[in-house]
C-alpha cells in the first residue's frame, strides 16, 4: 500500500512546488513572467492568423535541407539571447561586487549563471548555427536536391531543439548546473552536486549530442556520395570542404563526450566510482575525457567560420581564392592535429614536463596552418577589387581580430606561461577573441551573405553596418580589460573583489557588453527593417553578388528540388566557370523529380527525449519508463513506412520553371 | 554516376538532362555510425586500461571471471555471427524462408549470449562485486554492459526485420536493412573478441 | 635576458602605468622566468601578426573597388614562391618558439627543485630549503609546516630567498593553489599530491587564492602570502607558536566541513602524521588509508570476501547523512555544501564530547532522506 507522500513520490519524483525556482526568486519571477507574456503572444499571434497548420506541415515536419538549416538559424538566434542575457548578467554583477557591496547575484545563482553561459553559447547559439548554415548551404553548393538521408536531417534537428527545451526548463524549474560548463568532477558528482543541476545540464547535453552526431553523419554522407558529376575532391567549394572537415570532427568527436557523460550520469545515478575520489575513481580522466572532445569542438566552430571567410572574400574580391589547394591542406591539417593538443587544457595538473611541452609544441604547429589560411585571404584581396558589402566588413573585422586571439592562444600554449595565465581572465579574453572575433563574425558574414539566396531580399546594409560596428568595438571594450585583468593575476567565475582599483576594467568590459548588445539589437532591426523594406531589396537574379558557386545558379529562394537538372562541374567556382564560358539556363525538357516525403515522427520523437529526459531529471522514474517505450516503439513503427518519397509532376516543375523565366525576363 | 556530357572545350554542358541518381549512401552512412560507435567503446576500454587495477581493496577480476562460462558466452556470439552469415547467403539466393530461418537461429544465439551474460551478473551482484564496489568493477559492468545493450538492440532490431521480411520479402528496402544489421553484428562481433581478450583473459591469466 | 629586462622595461609603462600587473612584475624568481617567456613569445608572434594586421588593413584599403588604379586581375590565385614564404614565416617562428617551449618546460618544471634563488644566485650546499603542506578545503586553504610544527589558515609566511617546496593535496573539489607573485599555479587536488618549486625575492604581503572553481565559497577563498626576512619568519613562527591551538584528527574534522571567508587561524601544534592522513583520505578513523589500498590492489586485490573494505574506503558521501533534502531547490542549492562556518575554526580547542560525528563507518542508504 501506498501512503500519500510515497504516491506523491511515485508520481513527482523529486519535483514539487518549491522546485518552480519562480516562486523565491524576484529575477527569475520576472523573467518568467516575460517569458510567458512574449510566449503567450506569439502562440497567440500563431493561432490567431492561423498558422499552426501551415507551420506543422511546411516546417515543421519537413524534410527539406534548407528549411530544417532556416530552422536550425531560428533556434540558435533565439538561444543567443538567452545566453546573451547571462553575460549581460555576469558582467553587472562584476562591475557592482566590490568591496561591502555583494552585488545582486549570490554565488548560488551566479554560479549557474555562468555555467548556462557557456553552455548555451557553445551547444545551443554556436553549434545550431553552424548546423544550420551547413545544412542550408552545402547541398546547394555541390549540386544536390536535399542530404543523403532527409528524415534523419529533421529529427536531429528536433533533438537539437530538444536540448535546448531541457536546458531552458530548468531556468524555472529548479536549477542549472553549477560547476563550470565542463562540470569537472568531483563537484560535479552525486555528492559535491546533489540537486538536479547537473542532471539538467547531463540530459540537456545527450539529447542534443544525439541530433549533432547524426547530422554529422548526414553531411559527410552527403558530400561523399551526393556531389554533382564531375566535381572532384579538389573542385569542391572551400565552404564545403570546410563543412567536410568539420563533420568529421563531430563524428569523431561527439560520441566521446556522450560516453564521457554517461560515465558521469552512472555515477551520479547508480554510484559506480569512475570519477569519484574514492574506490578506485580517477576525476583527472573525465578532465581528459572530456578536453579529448572539447578540444575539436573548438574547430568545429571555427572550419565553418574559415570556410565563410573564403567564400565571402573571394566572392567581394571578384577573384579565385588564393592558394586553394593550400587552403584545403590547411583544413586537413587543423582537423587532424585538434586531436592531438587536449592537454593544453590543463598544463596545471602536474603532468611531467615532457607531456606538457609535447602538447604545448602540438599547439603551436596548429597555427602555421591558420597562419597560412590568413596569408591566403589576405592575398585573396591582392589584386582584387573589393566591394564592401556588409559580410567583407565583417571578414576585415575578423582578420584583425582573430590574429590578436591567436597570438594569446601561442603565448597559453607555453606551459610555463600557461602556469601564471591559467584560468585567468586572460584565459576567457583570449577564446572570447577567437570565439566572437573568428567564430560569431563569421557565422554572421555568413548569415548577410546567404540571406538573399535563402529569403530573395537582400538585408539592409545599413543596419548590418552598425551591427557590425557596434560588435566590433563592443568587443574590444568588453575583452580588452579582461586581458589586463588577467595580467592582475584575477582569476575567473569570481562573483566579488576585494579589490576595488580593479573596479574600472570591469566596468569598461560592462560598457563592451552593453555595445554588444547594441550589436545584437541592429541585427535584429535589421532582420525587420529589411523585411518591411523586402520589395526594395529583392533580388530577382538569384545571384545578387556576383557569386561562383553553385548556389547562385538556383533561384532565390530555391525551389524544393533546388535544381531542375542536377549541374555538371568543370572548375571549381563551378557558377563562374559558367558564367564566363556562357551557360545558358534550361527552359525545356523537364522532368519529374523524385524527393522525400515530409514526416511528423522527428517531432514526435524529439516530444519523447524531452518526457524522458524530465523524467530522468526528477526521478519520475514511470516518465521515463514510458517515454523510452515511447521511443522505441515510434521508432519501429516508423521503420514499417516505405512509402517515403514521391514525385514532383513534371507539370508544377515546368510551372515553377517558367515563372522564373518569366520573372528573368521582366527584369531585363 | 552518369557521365557528363563534353560538347566540347570551350562550350560544355553545364547541366545533365537526365534524371541523376546519385549512389545509395546507407551503407557509407551506417559505416560512419559505425565507427563513431566504435568510438564510444574505445573511450570505454580506455577507462577500463586505467582504472582496471583499481580494485578498492577487493576482488580482482582473477578472484570474479569464470573462463569457462565467458568461453561459453563467446561462442554463442560467434556462432550468432556465422548464422547471420547464412542468412545472408539465403538472402543472396532470394530465398525469404531460408533467410528468416537463419535469423530466428541467430537471434536464439543471440537471447542465449545476453542470458548467460545476465546470469553472469548476477553471479557477480550476488557475491558482492557490483558496479558500486570499485572503479575496476564500475569499468567493467560499463564496457560489458554496453555490449549487452547493444546485442539487446540487435536482438529488437533483428525481429524488427523479421517482421518486415516476412511481410514484404526480400525487396531492396529490406535487403539493404538487412546488410546494415549485418554490419552491425558483425560489429558487435569484434568488439565482444576485444572484450574477451583485454578484459576477461587477460585479466584472470595476465 | 638582457634584451628582455629592457624590452619589458619598455612594454611596460606602454602598455599599462598606474595599474598592478602582478603576472607581468612578480617578485619571485619563477613568475619572474615565466614573465620573460610571455614577453619572448609575444615578441617572436609580433614579428609575423604586426606585418600581417598591416597588410590587412593596407590590401583592404588598396584594393576598394572606387580605386581603379590598383591593379585587377581576376584569375590570379596561385604563386610557389608567395606560398612557400606564408608556410615557411609561421613555421620558422613555431620552430624558434617551439625549442624555447620544450627547454622553458623542463627548467620550470614545478615538480624540479629550484638550481638558483635568482639570476645571479645560485643555490649552494648550505642552501636550506623550507618545506610547506598546502591543503585545499572548501573554502580555505590549510598550510602545514613539517619543519616548524605549526600550521595556519589562510595566511601563509615564508623567508625571502629561501627555495620552498610546495606539497599540496585537496579533501573535496579540485581547486588550483596560486600565488601570482612567487610563481605559476598548480592544481590541489583530493587523494592526490602535487608540488611547486619556488622563491619570493621581495619582502612584502602578496594576495595568493585558488584559481579553480570549486563551488560556492569559491570567490572568498583567498589568502595573503607574506614574503618576510628570516627574523620576521622566525618571529612569525613564534607569534604563531604563541596565540594558536593545536590541530589534531578532530579539529581537523570539523575544520574541513564547508565554511566561507574563514579569518585567520593559527595552530601551534600539529598531530603527527595528519597531512599524510589528509592525502591519504583516512582523517576519521576506522578508514582506510588510500596508500594501503594500493598496495593491496596492486597485490592483486582483497579477494571476495572484502566487503568491509568498501565501507572503510568511502569518502566522498561522508556527509551525505546529515545533508538537508539533498534533491530539490533551493535545498540542493546548498546541499551538503552549505556554505555555514565550520566549528573549530575559530581557535576552538579540540572539543572532545562531538568527536563522534561522522564516524568512519559511512551508512550505506545514502541520499535516501525523505522529500518535503
Amino acid at each position: 500500500m501506498f501512503t500519500n507522500s510515497n504516491l506523491m513520490e511515485f508520481i513527482f519524483g523529486r519535483l514539487s512546488w518549491s522546485s518552480l525556482a519562480f516562486t523565491h526568486d524576484p529575477i527569475i519571477l520576472m523573467t518568467f513572467i516575460a517569458v510567458v507574456l512574449g510566449g503567450g503572444a506569439v502562440v497567440g499571434a500563431v493561432t490567431y492568423f492561423r498558422l499552426w497548420g501551415y507551420l506543422w506541415k511546411e516546417w515543421f515536419t519537413s524534410v527539406d535541407h534548407k528549411k530544417i538549416g532556416i530552422m536550425y538559424v531560428v533556434l540558435s538566434l533565439i538561444m543567443l539571447l538567452r545566453g546573451f542575457a547571462d553575460a549581460v548578467m555576469m558582467r553587472t554583477q562584476q562591475a557592482v561586487a566590490f568591496g561591502a557591496n555583494e552585488g545582486y547575484l549570490p554565488p548560488h545563482h551566479y554560479d549557474q549563471i555562468f555555467t548556462a553561459h557557456g553552455v548555451i553559447m557553445i551547444f545551443f547559439f554556436a553549434m545550431p548555427l553552424v548546423t544550420g548554415i551547413m545544412n542550408y548551404v552545402v547541398p546547394l553548393q555541390i549540386g544536390a536536391r536535399d542530404v543523403s538521408f532527409p528524415f534523419l536531417n529533421n529529427f536531429s534537428f528536433w533533438m537539437t531543439a530538444a536540448g535546448a527545451v531541457v536546458i531552458m526548463l530548468s531556468l524555472f524549474v529548479g536549477e542549472f548546473a553549477r560547476t563550470g560548463w565542463l562540470a569537472y568532477p568531483p563537484l560535479s558528482g552525486a555528492d559535491y552536486s546533489p540537486g538536479v543541476g547537473v542532471d539538467y545540464y547531463i540530459w540537456g547535453l545527450q539529447v542534443a549530442g544525439v541530433g549533432t552526431t547524426l547530422s554529422g553523419i548526414n553531411l559527410i554522407a552527403t558530400i561523399v556520395k551526393m556531389r554533382a558529376p564531375g566535381m572532384t575532391m579538389m573542385k569542391m567549394p572551400i565552404f564545403t570542404w570546410t563543412s567536410l572537415c568539420t563533420n568529421v570532427l563531430i563524428v569523431a568527436s561527439f560520441p566521446i563526450l556522450t560516453a564521457t557523460l554517461v560515465l558521469l550520469t552512472l555515477d551520479r545515478y547508480v554510484g559506480t566510482n569512475f570519477f569519484t575520489n574514492d574506490l578506485g575513481g580517477n576525476p583527472m580522466m573525465y578532465v581528459n575525457l572530456i578536453w579529448i572532445w572539447g578540444h575539436p569542438e573548438v574547430y568545429i566552430l571555427i572550419l565553418p567560420a574559415f570556410g565563410i571567410f573564403s567564400e565571402v572574400v573571394s566572392t567581394y574580391s571578384g577573384k579565385r581564392l588564393f592558394g586553394y589547394a593550400s587552403m584545403v591542406y590547411a583544413t586537413v591539417v587543423i582537423t587532424i592535429l585538434s586531436y592531438l593538443v587536449w592537454l593544453h587544457h590543463f598544463f596545471t595538473m602536474g603532468s611531467g614536463a615532457s607531456v606538457n611541452a609535447f602538447f604545448g609544441i602540438t599547439t603551436m604547429i596548429i597555427s602555421i596552418p591558420t597562419g597560412a589560411k590568413i596569408f591566403n585571404w589576405l592575398f585573396t584581396m591582392y589584386r582584387g577589387r573589393i566591394r564592401y558589402e556588409v559580410p567583407m566588413y565583417w571578414t576585415v573585422g575578423f582578420m584583425v581580430t582573430f590574429v590578436i586571439g591567436g597570438m594569446t592562444g601561442v603565448m597559453l600554449a607555453v606551459p610555463p606561461a600557461d602556469f601564471v595565465l591559467h584560468n585567468s581572465l586572460f584565459l576567457i579574453a583570449h577564446f572570447h577573441n577567437v570565439i566572437i572575433g573568428g567564430v560569431v563574425f563569421g557565422l554572421l558574414a555568413g548569415i548577410n551573405f546567404w540571406f538573399p539566396k535563402a529569403f530573395g531580399y537582400k538585408l539592409d546594409p545599413f543596419w548590418g553596418k552598425m551591427s557590425f560596428w557596434f560588435w566590433l568595438i563592443g568587443f574590444y571594450f568588453a575583452f580588452m580589460p579582461l586581458y589586463v585583468l588577467g595580467l592582475m593575476g584575477v582569476t575567473r567565475r569570481v562573483n566579488h573583489f576585494d579589490d576595488s582599483s580593479l573596479q574600472i576594467w570591469f566596468v569598461i568590459a560592462a560598457f563592451g557588453a552593453f555595445l554588444i548588445a547594441l550589436g545584437i539589437a541592429s541585427f535584429i532591426i535589421q532582420l525587420v527593417v529589411s523585411f518591411l523594406k523586402r520589395d526594395q531589396l529583392r533580388d530577382l537574379t538569384g545571384d545578387p553578388w556576383d557569386g561562383r558557386t553553385l548556389e547562385w545558379a538556383t533561384s532565390s529562394p530555391p525551389p524544393e528540388y533546388n535544381f531542375a537538372f542536377t549541374p555538371v562541374v568543370h572548375d571549381h567556382d563551378s557558377w563562374y566557370d559558367m558564367k564566363k564560358r556562357g551557360y545558358v539556363r534550361p527552359l525545356e525538357g523537364f522532368k519529374p523529380i523524385h524527393m522525400p516525403k515530409n514526416t511528423g515522427t522527428g517531432v514526435i520523437l524529439s516530444g519523447l527525449s524531452v518526457a524522458l529526459a524530465f523524467g530522468l531529471i526528477w526521478y519520475m522514474w514511470w516518465l521515463a519508463a514510458l517515454s523510452f517505450i515511447g521511443i522505441l516503439v515510434v521508432s519501429i513503427a516508423h521503420t514499417f513506412n516505405y512509402k517515403r518519397d514521391y514525385y514532383i509532376p513534371v507539370e508544377t516543375v515546368v510551372a515553377t520553371e517558367n515563372a522564373r523565366t518569366k520573372q528573368l525576363a521582366e527584369q531585363a | 554516376m552518369s557521365a557528363p556530357h563534353t560538347a566540347s572545350a570551350d562550350k560544355p554542358t553545364f547541366y545533365l538532362t537526365e534524371e541523376h541518381h546519385p549512389e545509395n549512401s546507407t551503407m557509407l552512412g551506417f559505416w560512419i555510425y559505425l565507427m563513431s560507435d566504435c568510438l564510444m567503446f574505445a573511450v570505454l576500454f580506455a577507462t577500463y586500461a586505467v582504472l582496471g587495477r583499481s580494485y578498492a581493496a577487493g576482488p580482482s577480476p582473477a578472484d570474479l571471471f569464470d573462463l569457462n562460462l565467458v568461453a561459453i558466452n563467446t561462442a554463442m556470439l560467434l556462432f550468432s555471427s556465422i548464422t547471420y552469415g547464412f542468412a545472408m547467403l539465403r538472402m543472396e539466393k532470394g530465398d525469404k524462408a531460408g533467410t528468416l530461418k537463419w535469423l530466428a537461429i541467430t537471434g536464439v544465439f543471440g537471447l542465449a549470449f545476453l542470458g548467460i551474460e545476465l546470469y553472469e551478473f548476477h553471479h557477480l551482484i550476488h557475491e558482492g562485486a557490483t558496479p558500486q564496489r570499485s572503479a575496476f568493477l564500475s569499468a567493467f559492468f560499463t564496457l560489458v554492459g554496453t555490449h549487452g545493450l547493444h546485442v539487446t538492440f540487435g536482438c529488437i532490431w533483428l525481429v524488427t526485420l523479421m517482421v518486415q521480411v516476412s511481410k514484404h520479402g526480400l525487396i531492396e528496402a529490406n535487403r539493404r536493412r538487412l546488410m546494415c544489421l549485418s554490419m552491425f553484428w558483425h560489429f558487435l562481433d569484434v568488439v565482444w573478441i576485444g572484450v574477451f581478450s583485454l578484459v576477461y583473459l587477460i585479466g584472470v591469466i595476465g | 635576458m638582457k634584451l628582455i629586462r629592457r624590452l619589458s622595461a619598455l612594454a611596460l609603462p606602454l602598455a599599462l602605468s598606474g595599474c598592478d600587473l602582478v603576472v607581468m612584475s612578480p617578485s619571485g624568481d619563477i613568475a619572474m622566468q615565466q614573465r620573460d617567456l610571455i614577453i619572448i613569445s609575444v615578441v617572436l608572434m609580433l614579428l609575423i601578426i604586426v606585418p600581417v594586421m598591416c597588410l590587412t588593413l593596407y590590401f583592404a584599403w588598396h584594393y576598394r573597388r572606387s580605386n581603379t588604379t590598383a591593379k585587377y586581375d581576376p584569375e590570379w590565385h596561385h604563386s610557389t614562391r608567395l606560398e612557400v614564404v606564408i608556410w615557411s614565416a609561421p613555421l620558422a617562428i613555431i620552430i624558434a618558439l617551439g625549442a624555447v617551449t620544450w627547454i622553458s618546460t623542463h627548467k620550470l618544471d614545478p615538480y624540479r627543485p629550484l638550481d638558483r634563488i635568482d639570476a645571479s644566485r645560485p643555490i649552494t650546499a648550505e642552501t636550506k630549503p623550507i618545506t610547506i603542506e598546502v591543503v585545499a578545503l572548501d573554502w580555505k586553504w590549510l598550510f602545514l609546516y613539517p619543519e616548524q610544527g605549526i600550521a595556519t589558515i589562510n595566511e601563509i609566511a615564508a623567508p625571502i630567498d629561501t627555495p620552498i617546496e610546495f606539497k599540496i593535496t585537496g579533501t573535496t573539489v579540485m581547486n588550483s593553489f596560486y600565488i601570482p607573485a612567487l610563481a605559476g599555479q598548480i592544481y590541489a587536488m583530493p587523494g592526490m599530491q602535487t608540488k611547486l618549486h619556488a622563491v619570493m625575492n621581495k619582502e612584502g604581503v602578496y594576495d595568493g587564492f585558488s584559481a579553480n572553481y570549486s563551488g560556492d565559497g569559491f570567490s572568498g577563498m583567498k589568502f595573503k602570502f607574506h614574503g618576510m626576512n628570516n627574523d620576521g619568519f622566525n618571529a612569525w613562527v613564534a607569534q604563531v607558536k604563541a596565540n594558536g591551538t593545536m590541530l589534531n584528527r578532530d579539529t581537523f574534522l570539523k575544520l574541513e566541513r564547508p565554511s566561507t571567508r574563514v579569518p585567520v587561524t593559527y595552530y601551534a601544534n600539529v598531530e603527527n602524521g595528519l597531512y599524510n592522513a589528509i592525502l591519504n583520505m583516512c582523517v576519521q578513523p576506522g578508514q582506510m588509508c588510500q596508500d594501503e589500498m594500493m598496495h593491496i590492489d596492486m597485490m592483486g586485490g582483497a579477494g571476495v570476501d572484502s566487503h568491509e573494505n568498501r565501507e572503510r574506503l568511502e569518502y566522498d558521501t561522508r556527509w551525505s547523512v546529515e545533508a538537508g533534502p539533498g534533491a530539490t531547490h533551493p535545498a540542493t542549492g546548498h546541499g551538503a555544501k552549505q556554505g555555514t562556518e565550520a566549528e573549530g575554526v575559530n581557535n576552538a580547542p579540540a572539543a572532545g564530547s562531538e568527536a563522534g560525528e561522522g564516524q568512519g563507518t559511512a551508512p550505506a542508504q545514502l541520499n535516501t532522506n525523505p522529500k518535503p
